[in-house]
């Protein structure tokens, strides 16, 4: 499997940073957990972060804080495993978590032309939902404000540019309008996560929209 | 144990390094891989303590950058380095420098006291049973985030300005600035060649 579609620098470095919503933080997770060329990219940009502490000015601690951390660390064990967080199914360990479990734990609601989705729960600055498209069916023609990212984890979506296979990130913002279609021979899953909700040109009437909460 | 933990089997520049007295500092150039090291194998508290001494003040000025009052930047100063004691087995030296360690605690730890947003971690890899870590690559990783910082304090000031408000989190997810102007593509090549090898070992 190769990953042609990767993390923006901007993504990365604001996943590094801790200034993602909540619902990005989970996309950039999954990819990376997909994708070592982006692990290591973000790896770098840690490293940017230890240099920030590293040359960071000293702010005195509060004069008995050493004693008061050692009292502390007195009765806690060093736990001594790792415990790896390990995926099986389709969904890697950060989406599983989220979901609860794998596919057969995915609570979906159908959104008509056999599209189902699922509406994943976390902060409210954005939202993140997995999309289940069947195959050959067309994604509604839809702009978008804002921005989405769209991770592919099953099956394979296709637009007039560019075609996205497991792993593959889109990110799409209000310059794109585009209309995603599923390839054929398997039911496309995907990971979408927006920080607006989207406009959908046919199919989804605009009203419609905050009863899904799309 | 304090001061007679085993010797850190930990080359420095090319020589075992001796801890005498803990006073490890050898100009700017203390081990604190090696340090962290005697806490995560031999649970050594003098160890502990230089770690301290060092990093937690910067973790405080981090955080206060970052938009913590001073009584919450003590505070979570003091939980980021327990942390540290207490996922010490997490710790290699292969893969990440103390300060990088460092500040990823801090990050996640000032998610959570103030943001209260919870944050996807990646899946973790298993890097198998390492009792020997490749010393150049040890070396390597942990001078690399010097010569990082170096370079960080060489960009025009309106840049690294920029860089440093993204990482105190001034900046919104859409206002960060994609081109950082510093040398990241030998830490990613380094990082990335050791996940070839980890998949080609796993195959």
């Amino acid at each position: 499997m190769t990953i042609r579609h990767h993390l923006s620098d901007q993504l990365l470095i604001g996943y590094a940073a801790g200034q993602l919503p909540e619902a990005f933080s989970l996309v950039v997770a999954t990819h990376v957990s997909l994708c070592d060329e982006c692990r290591a990219r973000l790896a770098s940009y840690d490293t940017l972060g230890g240099a920030l502490i590293e040359d960071q000015g000293d702010v005195e601690m509060a004069e008995a804080a050493l004693e008061a951390v050692m009292a502390r660390i007195e009765g806690m064990p060093q736990a001594t495993q790792r415990a790896p967080m390990r995926a099986s199914g389709i969904f890697p360990a950060p989406l599983a978590d989220y979901v609860g479990g794998d596919l057969s734990a995915v609570k979906w609601r159908s959104i008509g032309m056999g599209v189902k989705q699922a509406i994943l729960p976390t902060g409210r600055d954005a939202s993140a939902r997995l999309l289940y498209i069947p195959a050959g069916v067309a994604v509604p023609d839809h702009g978008h404000r804002g921005m989405e990212l769209t991770l592919v984890l099953q099956g394979a979506f296709a637009d007039a540019n560019d075609r996205f296979d497991r792993g593959d990130l889109e990110i799409a913002d209000e310059n794109l309008e585009h209309t995603p279609v599923a390839m054929a021979g398997q039911d496309c899953i995907c990971l979408a996560a927006t920080d607006a909700p989207l406009r959908f040109r046919k199919f989804l009437p605009r009203l419609a929209q905050p009863l899904f909460r799309i | 144990m304090v001061g007679q933990a085993a010797e850190p089997q930990l080359r420095v520049a090319g020589k075992l390094r001796h801890d005498k007295g803990l006073r490890v500092s050898n100009g700017d150039e203390t081990d604190w891989a090696g340090l962290m090291i005697r806490v995560r194998d031999h649970q050594d508290r003098a160890a502990f303590a230089a770690l301290f001494r060092h990093f937690a003040p910067r973790v405080k000025g981090f955080l206060m950058k970052s938009g913590a009052g001073a009584t919450l930047a003590e505070e979570c100063a003091q939980d980021v380095m327990a942390t540290l004691w207490q996922k010490a087995h997490l710790f290699d030296p292969a893969r990440a420098s103390v300060a990088t360690w460092v500040f990823t605690i801090a990050r996640n730890r000032r998610i959570d006291a103030l943001r209260k947003a919870r944050r996807a971690e990646p899946e973790e890899l298993d890097w198998g049973p390492e009792p020997e870590p490749d010393q150049a690559e040890v070396m390597e990783t942990q001078q690399e985030t010097e010569r990082l910082g170096r370079a960080l304090a060489g960009l025009p000031e309106r840049q690294r300005s920029l860089i440093e408000r993204a990482f105190y989190g001034e900046l919104s997810h859409s206002e960060i600035a994609a081109e950082t102007g510093l040398p990241l593509g030998t830490i990613k090549s380094r990082i990335r060649l050791a996940l070839d090898k980890l998949r080609h070992e796993m195959m």
